[in-house]
């Protein structure tokens, strides 16, 4: 089995109105649950705003902390869903799920072969 | 004493390159090991066929060697990857390939070939070298790439189908509408690209088209089924039909309306209007189809004159309503314009929003002629040869311009 990272990229700026998000938010739940159900579902979780994040880099044996985002852009990785599936079409039908339930597009990417399974 | 000779041993692997490297493919689960394998019974065809002769079964041959030459190399190789070496043991019967198993190998080959999560030069690249045969050498020329950037693009391509884990079968029946879209559009825009070659000296390139029609072919005898498969085959048997007409003897494009409709070929268009008869007896039109069913009606006609314009404004009525463009649009105000005059169909092709498009210059330049706005004709000739990348294209359009000037 290969596991894929699915990442849910979202706009930067207000999130929908709260009536649109609560629809979202049962969909996508409905949606981890039938992961679960299919074995497929490793990981899940979605992110605070980009403002919220801070960055550490090594530079000359130091470490910097400075505040993130580490790279600013118009979208950002809102949150993700880690699968397993056994190929590509079979992680794809999970995007394309996970696409209609947040609406958002989503890029499916593949981990390297741990070896493991 | 046979007589063999290498191009004749060329032309029997690059035929039976796509049947081999599919069943290598299942057989070994990667591609490289399986193009690396037909390379190498390809040597030992050119050393044994010459005096031995061609086998009985050329396609069992290549598939038998190839597969006994993969395995010699994984095990000199040590377990490099042993999953290759169990894979190969799993499936290695004593007898030559069964060939009835072939087809849908092949079968998978294309879907893999033409996954959506491939670039579309990726996938065209990708169906020529393999399922084609042709080399990289001879992929990048027809593309008018250099070979290292194509030997990158077919490397990169093949990296992806191993990291992404792009499956290797065909589609479940949900997906296989979509997949089966992106396949006959690979196929389609080969033909294209041979038909009108997007840039260079040269209008056609035979061999392109050639090969999109023996992947049409192959594709409808895999799946017998579904009728856009038999439209596309249909469609470009007979654009093909017409091949010989479309240029002068010195090279020059002619237009349908000026072509010698004597030099079509005739065989070619009996073959697609049958086809496109048994689609229309099966009734579930589709795009394909409905450009093949426009395509027969011209060649039903010795003439523009009586060519049957209103069945073509109706098969264009139908190709909207199911697959509404810009470009089907365009086309179809030129069967306006046979039917309703120029004016009507200038009125249609203003509305169109197809400025970076050289064809939509080139036909309003054509109705403003033959509505004598001379000037206005050559300004449109003017911006629809600087979009236009193919040196015969060109050249038309300079003489088309030329002529409106002369009568300004």
């Amino acid at each position: 089995m290969k596991q894929y990272l699915l990442s849910i990229y979202q706009p930067v700026g207000a999130p929908p109105a709260p009536a649109a998000l609560e629809g979202i938010m049962r969909d996508v739940n409905a949606l981890r649950q039938e992961m679960k159900s299919a074995g497929a579902w490793v990981f899940s979780g979605g992110l605070y705003p980009p403002t919220s994040s801070t960055v550490v880099r090594l530079k000359d044996r130091e470490v910097l902390t400075t505040d993130g985002p580490y790279i600013e852009g118009k979208e950002h990785i809102g949150g993700f869903t880690i699968v397993r599936a056994s190929d590509l079409d079979r992680a794809l039908e999970w995007g394309r799920k996970l696409a209609r339930a947040t609406t958002l597009p989503i890029e499916v990417r593949p981990f390297q072969d741990s070896g493991l399974d | 004493m046979p007589d063999l000779r290498v191009a004749e041993i060329e032309r029997v692997f690059r035929e039976e390159h796509g049947r081999a490297v599919a069943v290598l493919i299942r057989a070994f689960g990667d591609i490289d090991i399986a193009e690396e394998a037909v390379q190498d019974a390809f040597a030992s065809a050119v050393q044994r066929w010459p005096s031995a002769g061609l086998p009985p079964s050329p396609a069992g041959w290549i598939i038998t060697t190839a597969r006994n030459r993969a395995i010699d190399r994984l095990r000199r190789e040590g377990s490099r990857d042993s999953r290759h070496t169990q894979a190969a043991d799993l499936y290695q019967p004593e007898e030559p390939e069964e060939e009835t198993a072939v087809p849908d190998d092949r079968l998978r080959l294309i879907f893999t070939c033409c996954h959506p999560a491939l670039a579309s030069g990726a996938q065209v690249a990708l169906t020529l070298r393999l399922l084609g045969g042709l080399t990289t050498t001879e992929v990048a020329h027809a593309f008018l790439v250099p070979e290292a950037t194509m030997a990158q693009r077919l490397v990169r391509a093949k990296s992806k189908i191993r990291e992404a884990g792009i499956p290797y079968r065909v589609p479940e029946a949900n997906d296989l509408p979509e997949r089966l879209r992106a396949v006959l559009a690979v196929i389609y825009l080969i033909f294209n690209e041979g038909y009108t070659a997007s840039s260079g000296d040269r209008l056609v390139r035979e061999d392109l088209c050639a090969e999109a029609i023996r992947l049409g072919r192959l594709l409808r005898q895999l799946m017998p089924e579904e009728p856009e498969a038999v439209g596309l085959l249909a469609l470009m048997l007979l654009i093909d039909s017409r091949r010989a007409a479309r240029l002068s003897p010195e090279g020059e494009l002619v237009l349908l309306a000026d072509q010698d409709r004597s030099r079509w070929d005739g065989q070619l268009i009996a073959e697609g209007q049958a086809l496109v008869r048994a689609c229309i007896a099966r009734n579930h039109p589709g795009p394909y189809q409905i450009q093949a069913a426009i395509n027969a009606v011209h060649s039903d006609a010795a003439s523009v004159e009586t060519t049957d314009w209103r069945q073509i404004r109706q098969l264009y009525d139908q190709l909207m309503s199911i697959a509404p463009s810009p470009v089907t649009a365009l086309n179809r105000a030129v069967a306006i314009a046979e039917i309703e005059g120029p004016q009507a169909a200038l009125i249609l092709v203003d509305r169109l929003n197809l400025d970076e498009y050289y064809l939509f210059h080139a036909i309003r330049a054509d109705l403003l002629r033959r509505l004598g706005r001379n000037t206005e004709a050559a300004r449109a000739y003017d911006t629809a040869m600087g979009l236009s990348k193919n040196a015969s294209e060109k050249r038309f359009m300079e003489q088309q311009r030329r002529a409106v000037v002369d009568r300004s």
